[in-house]
Formats: C-alpha cells, sequence, structure tokens
C-alpha cells in the first residue's frame, strides 16, 4: 500500500461491523419489537387480548396475500391482481352461496361449504394461471400481465352483482352451506380460524421454501433465470406455480372475507397488492429477485399491522397513517441497501483476511 | 524512438477484482503517432488494462498521467475529455438510432441547448465518413448495418469526440478480408495525423505488420514491452505463454472406448438468415477428449447449446449411447450430458446461492424423497465435491461468488460431476481464471476423460486445444472447417482452418 494516487475507501471495519450487520439483518424484527412496544406504551387498551385477537385477524388478511407475493418477487416477479382476486374470489362464494350453479332448463345445482371453497379457490387458481401462462408462454412482462387480470377480475367482480353487495352470505342448513361464516367468525383453541389458517400456510410455505427442491428452484429462478434453466431447472413451469400459489392465497383471503362480513362487494381488496408487496420488501424480500424468506415477510406484515392498528388507537388521523406508512418502507429500502453495502464490505475483508 | 511522445502512461498499475487479480503492478506507455499493439492471451488482462485506460474501471492501485500530470478518470466520460476513445470488442451502438445519432449521442449539436441541430450533426458526419472512405448514410438504422460498418461507425464516434488515444480492442475479429485493409488505411493516416492507437489483437500476423510497438500481457504482468522492429511470432509467442510448461500429458497411450455421443446434422438457424450452426456432425468415444477450436462467432458455443437442448428450435439428430436424447434441458441431465458455461457468471452459477445451493442445483433429486429435500446428504455431498476439486472454500454457505474465478469454475464443474454425466460439455473452461487454476482445471478433465467420460471442450486457444484433445475439430462459420487426429495436428494447419472465408462475408460496402 504505497503512495495510493487517491484515498481508497480502504476504512477497517473493525468489531463493530458484523454486530452492526446481525442488527440491519434482523432489522423487521427490532422494527416491529420498536412499533410494539411504543403502542404499548402509548396507547391504552393496546395490549389488551381483544385488541391483540383484532389485530391478528387484520394482520392474517395481509400476511396472507404477502406469502403468495414473496415466492412471486423472489422469481423476479411481480403480481398486481391479487387484490382483484380477492374480490372475484369474494364475489363467486356469495354468487354459489346465493344462486348456486345454474345450470339452465331451471336446474340448479347447491353446493355445500367444502364444494364452495374449492370452486373459490380454484378461481384464484385459476386466474394466477392466467398470469403465468401470459408470461412464460406469451412473453409478457409480469407488471403487464398482472396489471391487465387486475382489470379484468376486478370488473368480472363487479358484472357479476351489477356492482352491488351480495347480502346475508350465512348459508343454508338444506343446502350444507351454514357452515360459511365460521371461517371467518369461528376460533379454535380461543384463536380465530383465519389466524389457523395463516399459521399453515406460512409453515407450509416455509417448509417448500427451504426443504424442497421446488423452493430451491424458485430462488434459482430469481437469482438467474439463464444459468437455472442451463442447470436444468424448468423455469416456466416454476413461474407458473409461484403465480398460481399467489392466486391460492387471494382466493384464500377472499373467502375469509366473505365469511367476515357475511357479505361480499366487487370492490373487496382494492390496493391489497400493494400491502402484500409493502410487506414482502419490508421483510427484506429483494425486489429484483433471489432473495427473500417467509419469515421476514411475516414480520414484515406485522409490523404494518401493528403500526396502523396502533396509530388508529391514539387517534392518529388516517390520513398520517397513510404518510408514515410510506415513509417506514422507504426506510427499509434504505436500511437494505446499507446492508447489503456493509455486507459486501464485510465479505471482501474476509476474502482479503484468507489471501493474506 | 524519441520521435514517438509518450500521450499517457500507467506506472505501477494494479487492479484487483473480488476473486481473481487481473493487472500486477504494469507499467505501460502509449506513444502518439504510433501504432502500440498490446496481446496476450485470454484472461491475461487485455482488456482490464484498456478498460482502465478509457476509465470504465479504476485502478486498485497505481496512478495514470497525462503529459506529466497525474489523472483519474472517473467515468469514460472523464477519459473522453482527455482525448481517449475506445471501440469495444462488443460494439456498443443503439441499433435503433440512426448512425448521426448514434455518433453525437450524449454530445448532441444542439440550438439552446434543447434543439437538436440535425443538419449539422449529419454534415460533420458525411465528413467523417468521407474521410473513413465510407459511404454511410447517417439518416440509416444503425441496426441495419453490417458487422463491419459498425465498427467504422464506432471509430467516427470517437474522433468526432476529439480522441487523441484511439483503443481498437479485437477490431478485425468480424472483419472481411477487405475490410482489414480498409481499417489498416484508416489506422495509417490516423497515425499520420498524430493520434495514437492502442490495438489489441489475437492476429500475430497482423500486429507485425502494422505495429510500432508491442507490449505483451501474461496474467495480469507484462512480460515483454519493446518496439516493434526486430519482432518476430516466436519472441510473441514465447512472452505470451512462457517457458512454464503446458503439457498435461495423459497416463498412458489413448485407446478409444465406445462410442458415446453421436450428433448427426446439427443445426441452428440464424435470426438474420444463415446458419449459426451449420450442419454439423460429429462423435464422441469413452475416454476421449474432442477439442474444438475455432475463433470467437464460429459458432461453438451454440453449438454446444443445441446439444444441451438450450434452443428449442434447432435441428439434427443427438444419440447418447445409442439413444435418442431430445427434450429440454433437465431431461438431457439426467441423461447424462451436462454442460460447463463459457460465461459463469451469467449462465453457470447463481450469484444469490450459497456455493453448495450452486453445487447440488443439477442433481437435488439425489438428496429428496417424494418432495422432501435431504439437506444433511446434501451438505455431505457438497463438502465431498469441495473436497475432491480442491475448492478452496472457507464455508460452503458463503455466497459463490466470494470465491476466485478458478474456484467458481470448480463449483460449476462440480455442479456438472454431481449430476454424474457420461458427456460433458466443456466451453472456454479455462476462461478468465489463472494460470494455476487452468493446470488444475485441465487435470481434472484428464482424470475425467481416464474414468471413462467423453468430454467436448471448446477454446479459442491453441496450445489448449493442442495439448489437451485427441482429435480436434476447427470451426469456422458455424461449419466444420476441419477435422485432425492429434498426433498430427500442428498449430498453422489449425489457425489456417479456422480464419472465416472471405467469401462468406459481407462486403463492407
Amino acid at each position: 500500500m504505497t503512495a495510493a494516487p487517491r484515498p481508497i475507501p480502504s476504512r477497517p471495519v473493525s468489531g463493530w461491523g458484523p454486530a452492526l450487520l446481525l442488527l440491519l439483518r434482523l432489522r423487521t424484527f427490532v422494527a416491529l419489537i420498536l412499533v410494539f412496544t411504543f403502542f404499548a406504551v402509548a396507547a391504552p387498551n393496546f395490549l389488551s387480548s381483544a385488541n391483540m385477537v383484532i389485530m391478528a385477524k387484520h394482520v392474517a388478511l395481509n400476511a396472507l396475500l404477502a406469502i403468495g407475493m414473496t415466492f412471486v418477487i423472489i422469481t423476479g416477479g411481480i403480481d398486481l391482481s391479487v387484490g382483484s382476486i380477492v374480490g372475484l374470489c369474494g364475489m363467486v362464494a356469495g354468487w354459489l352461496l346465493l344462486h348456486g350453479i345454474d345450470l339452465g332448463f331451471s336446474w340448479t345445482i347447491q353446493l355445500n361449504t367444502l364444494e364452495i371453497c374449492l370452486i373459490v379457490l380454484g378461481v384464484g387458481v385459476g386466474v394466477g394461471a392466467i398470469n403465468g401462462l401470459l408470461i412464460t408462454q406469451l412473453n409478457v412482462a409480469p407488471f403487464i400481465a398482472t396489471l391487465g387480470t387486475l382489470y379484468v377480475a376486478r370488473g368480472a367482480a363487479l358484472l357479476s352483482s351489477d356492482g352491488k353487495t351480495f347480502p346475508n352470505l350465512v348459508g343454508n342448513p338444506d343446502y350444507g352451506s351454514q357452515g360459511f361464516p365460521v371461517l371467518g367468525a369461528g376460533s379454535w383453541l380461543g384463536i380465530p380460524i383465519a389466524i389457523w389458517i395463516l399459521v399453515a400456510v406460512a409453515v407450509t410455505a416455509s417448509y417448500v421454501a427451504n426443504r424442497t427442491p421446488l423452493g430451491r428452484h424458485v430462488y434459482a429462478v430469481g437469482g438467474n433465470e439463464r444459468g437455472a434453466a442451463l442447470s436444468g431447472v424448468k423455469v416456466n413451469r416454476i413461474k407458473l406455480i409461484v403465480y398460481m400459489f399467489s392466486g391460492f392465497c387471494a382466493a384464500l383471503v377472499g373467502l375469509i372475507i366473505a365469511s367476515q362480513l357475511q357479505a361480499a362487494h366487487p370492490a373487496t381488496g382494492e390496493t391489497f397488492e400493494l400491502n402484500a408487496i409493502a410487506a414482502a420488501v419490508l421483510g427484506g424480500t429483494s425486489m429484483s429477485g433471489g432473495r427473500g424468506r417467509i419469515g421476514g415477510t411475516i414480520i414484515g406484515a406485522f409490523v404494518i399491522g401493528v403500526l396502523s392498528d396502533g396509530l388508529i388507537m391514539m387517534g392518529v388521523s388516517s390520513f398520517w397513517q397513510t404518510v408514515i406508512k410510506g415513509l417506514v418502507i422507504i426506510a427499509a429500502v434504505v436500511v437494505d441497501q446499507m446492508q447489503s453495502r456493509l455486507q459486501a464490505r464485510v465479505v471482501l475483508q474476509q476474502q482479503a483476511a484468507l489471501s493474506r | 524512438m524519441s520521435d514517438h511522445p509518450i500521450g499517457l502512461s500507467i506506472r505501477g498499475g494494479i487492479k484487483i477484482y473480488p476473486g481473481t487479480t487481473a493487472l500486477r503492478s504494469v507499467d505501460f506507455d502509449v506513444r502518439m503517432g504510433a501504432v502500440n499493439v498490446l496481446v496476450g492471451e485470454n484472461g491475461a488482462g487485455k482488456s482490464t488494462l484498456m478498460k482502465v485506460i478509457a476509465g470504465v474501471e479504476p485502478l486498485t492501485e497505481g496512478r495514470i498521467e497525462m503529459e506529466g500530470r497525474l489523472v483519474h478518470f472517473r467515468s469514460p466520460r472523464e477519459a473522453e475529455r482527455h482525448g481517449i476513445g475506445i471501440v469495444f470488442q462488443e460494439l456498443n451502438l443503439f441499433p435503433d438510432l440512426s448512425v448521426a445519432d448514434n455518433i453525437f449521442i450524449a454530445h448532441e449539436r444542439t440550438r439552446a441547448r434543447i434543439d437538436i441541430d440535425r443538419r449539422s450533426q449529419r454534415e460533420t458526419v458525411r465528413a467523417l465518413m468521407r474521410k473513413l472512405e465510407h459511404d454511410i448514410d447517417p439518416d440509416m438504422r444503425a441496426g441495419d448495418l453490417s458487422i463491419g460498418q459498425q465498427q467504422i461507425v464506432e471509430i467516427a464516434r470517437s474522433l468526432a469526440r476529439g480522441a487523441r488515444i484511439l483503443i481498437l480492442d479485437e477490431p478485425t475479429s468480424a472483419l472481411s478480408a477487405a475490410e482489414v485493409e480498409v481499417l489498416f488505411r484508416i489506422i495509417a493516416e490516423l497515425k499520420a495525423q498524430g493520434v495514437g492507437i492502442v490495438y489489441i489483437s489475437h492476429r500475430l500476423d497482423e500486429l507485425i505488420r502494422i505495429g510500432d510497438y508491442i507490449t505483451v500481457l501474461r496474467d495480469g504482468v507484462i512480460t515483454g514491452s519493446r518496439p516493434m522492429e526486430g519482432v518476430d511470432l516466436a519472441w510473441i509467442v514465447r512472452s505470451m505463454i512462457g517457458d512454464s510448461s503446458r503439457d498435461f500429458p495423459r497416463g498412458g497411450p489413448f485407446r478409444p472406448g465406445r462410442e458415446l455421443l453421436r450428433a448427426e446434422e446439427i443445426c441452428l438457424p440464424r435470426p438474420g438468415g444463415g446458419w449459426a450452426v451449420d450442419h454439423v456432425s460429429f462423435c464422441v468415444h469413452e475416454g476421449e477428449i474432442l477439442g474444438i477450436y475455432g475463433l470467437m462467432g464460429a459458432g461453438r458455443s451454440e453449438l454446444l447449446g443445441c446439444l444441451i437442448g438450450q434452443y428449442p428450435h434447432a435441428g439434427g439428430r443427438i444419440l447418447l449411447a445409442g439413444e435418442t436424447l431430445q427434450g429440454d434441458v433437465a431431461k438431457r441431465i439426467r441423461k447424462g450430458l451436462a454442460l460447463i458455461p463459457e460465461d459463469r457468471k451469467n449462465d453457470g452459477l447463481i450469484g444469490t446461492l450459497a456455493i453448495r445451493e450452486n453445487l447440488t442445483l443439477s442433481s437435488l433429486r439425489d438428496f429428496t424423497r417424494i418432495w422432501h429435500l435431504d439437506l444433511r446428504a446434501e451438505i455431505r455431498a457438497a463438502l465431498d465435491y469441495v473436497k475432491r476439486l480442491a475448492i478452496k472454500a472457507a464455508s460452503i454457505e458463503n455466497p459463490v461468488f466470494s470465491l476466485s474465478g478458478g474456484n467458481q469454475q470448480k463449483v460449476v464443474i462440480g455442479k456438472a460431476l454431481m449430476t454424474r454425466p457420461r458427456v460433458l460439455l466443456m466451453d472456454e473452461p479455462s476462461r478468465g481464471i489463472d494460470i494455476g487454476a487452468k493446470g488444475e482445471v485441465f487435470r481434472v478433465m484428464r482424470q475425467l476423460a481416464g474414468q471413462g467420460l467423453g468430454i467436448v471442450f471448446v477454446t479459442s486457444d491453441l496450445d489448449e486445444v493442442l495439448s489437451l484433445s485427441d482429435r480436434i475439430i476447427v470451426m469456422s462459420d458455424g461449419r466444420v472447417a476441419a477435422r485432425f487426429d492429434a498426433a498430427d495436428a500442428d498449430p498453422a494447419s489449425l489457425a489456417a482452418a479456422a480464419a472465416p472465408l472471405s467469401s462468406s462475408l459481407k462486403d463492407a460496402a
């Protein structure tokens, strides 16, 4: 190191470097603890169990969408259509409960709860499959393909009822569909069914991501599509699967909302896709693909949920809530950049130490 | 040599990339009004040196001086302001813009800084083209020009910006004989005007013909630098290759085994018409190393791509151990074919995954029960291959790009070997790795062939193809130009066979 022509940024990353890196890696978790502690002190009744349950139910919806979104973003794509799928699936559920399937000639098939749920999930997966086929077979950019289905699905939802709400979705014991409201209102072991669904989906998604070839292939496709293809990864199939899974998650959310409200409104789910993307990004998912964790996404969803519910309890205007949410997201991405820069520096120094 | 003043000099230039050292204390002078020739093998550091001069990459250590003053190029624009122009080997034109727009890109002639003065630009381009003896319409779409014409446009771009030092990186690699003559005339003219030219090429006869000074690079070190007088081919080759023995003799005499891979009439249409791979047939036997030699763009990589199933629209028939091979990449890998791509970074490795995950990516099936991935078995296998290939990694969980180039290459090889292939396709396996790692990679190749694998390897290094192959195919323009047995192949006939026929290239005019 003699007479360097200009200052080379060789400031040593001393002992605090790795520690800071760890802190930055756990930033979403730290943020969650911070907002949680803040509201526990500042907002009365925040820690009451009733509030916890309500909050968890809110978070569960966004977290479900965000889990599907995380897989899509890890492959390097984006799914803007999830909010519309939520709305459409709610309407399909409402229609099936109220009208059944009309076969013409005044024949109608009435369905029980399980059949309705399966059909609705099928619709969600189907829309996801359309997204996937547009992207893989017709080479439409994910942003555009899912923007298109966003409009189509929303329009279909509005058409199904002429823009009106399907009310009184309590089901009919004659058809075996009286169980429909349980999905949103019921609970098991004192915990709402919606939370159990989230737990089940999250555990499955996390398992798939970490312990199956499918999950590994999802990360590989997002990290380097060409490289993955040359290594024998079936890129198109992987992409199709992640969009179908995202549609599946959205259909679940549509079912839960319709069941909770016992009504289906065609505008349900507008801007949900943005909240889902925000949760994924907050949880450390990289928009350029290849990186992201299901656990991080769920924590991200909790940060957003705790933040908005806490602010409501403190009586902060909803306009300010929107501003604060935006600032938190921007801060998250800025910190993400700081982390990757620091990480690169630490790795380079370890490398240099090795070769010395 | 004082009649050629030094226009730019680098002293003690060191350039370190994560993983490799590309330049080691390099001293280099650019003399004005002369052709400064730079030679070296692939990966010797020529392109890095040029990027440093052109401001594309900063030096890690060392200094650049122009007319005795220290200069720092933080961007290509700054280098440009100092009168340095570069024409890269991969042309950098905007295919959808006109010739004039390309030449003035980011330096538009404007009225009041807003409105582009197209007429003035057009006239300047016409004048430049007259000077360069090319009748290229300034309003043509750049993408519609032939490669040779595009090169002329690139040179014109540098000249329009008042370049005093012009770097040409392998300018003739895609030109026909007639176009080369025109280029040489232009170079002579520029020289007369006092422009300093840095000329990089693999074609040694060309260098001797037009060079005034020669600098030879080997593994990031300058091994020879002198005026061109008295330089002959032997001196260049000695400086390039060095005295280190590059022989990788086989254990015993080669006994060809059964036929493993037979490719019949493989062809791949080129997007603009013609063939990228033009009805190529060959076969590989057990334990045989088949070398495919050719210049860049001869269709070698495309041929391997056809074999592995990268191009669904490729034609021809492939038999692996007597069985017809078709379907997608995954299927062919399962049947026993594996590819080690040329471009490690973009095709070979997944940067976001760890070393372990990269190693096992093609063979995950082996560690999977129904759908459950047995991570312990995976780690065991990955560690096993790290040991067998002597990959120097602190931990298999580290990001793969934290490794040096040679070790990265071994990860790609490991990934291919973990699929237990019967035939291994290797595209430029020694590209971008240092000489020690090259030796190790070649030893691994020999070892594998010894175990009965068939190996097809592509290279543009004469020395490599001659010392490793049992048989050699020379490709040119997508066709098989010649076939040799290792015993009766010599550098001269290989090089002659690889030279593209000028009649098959589009004429510049």
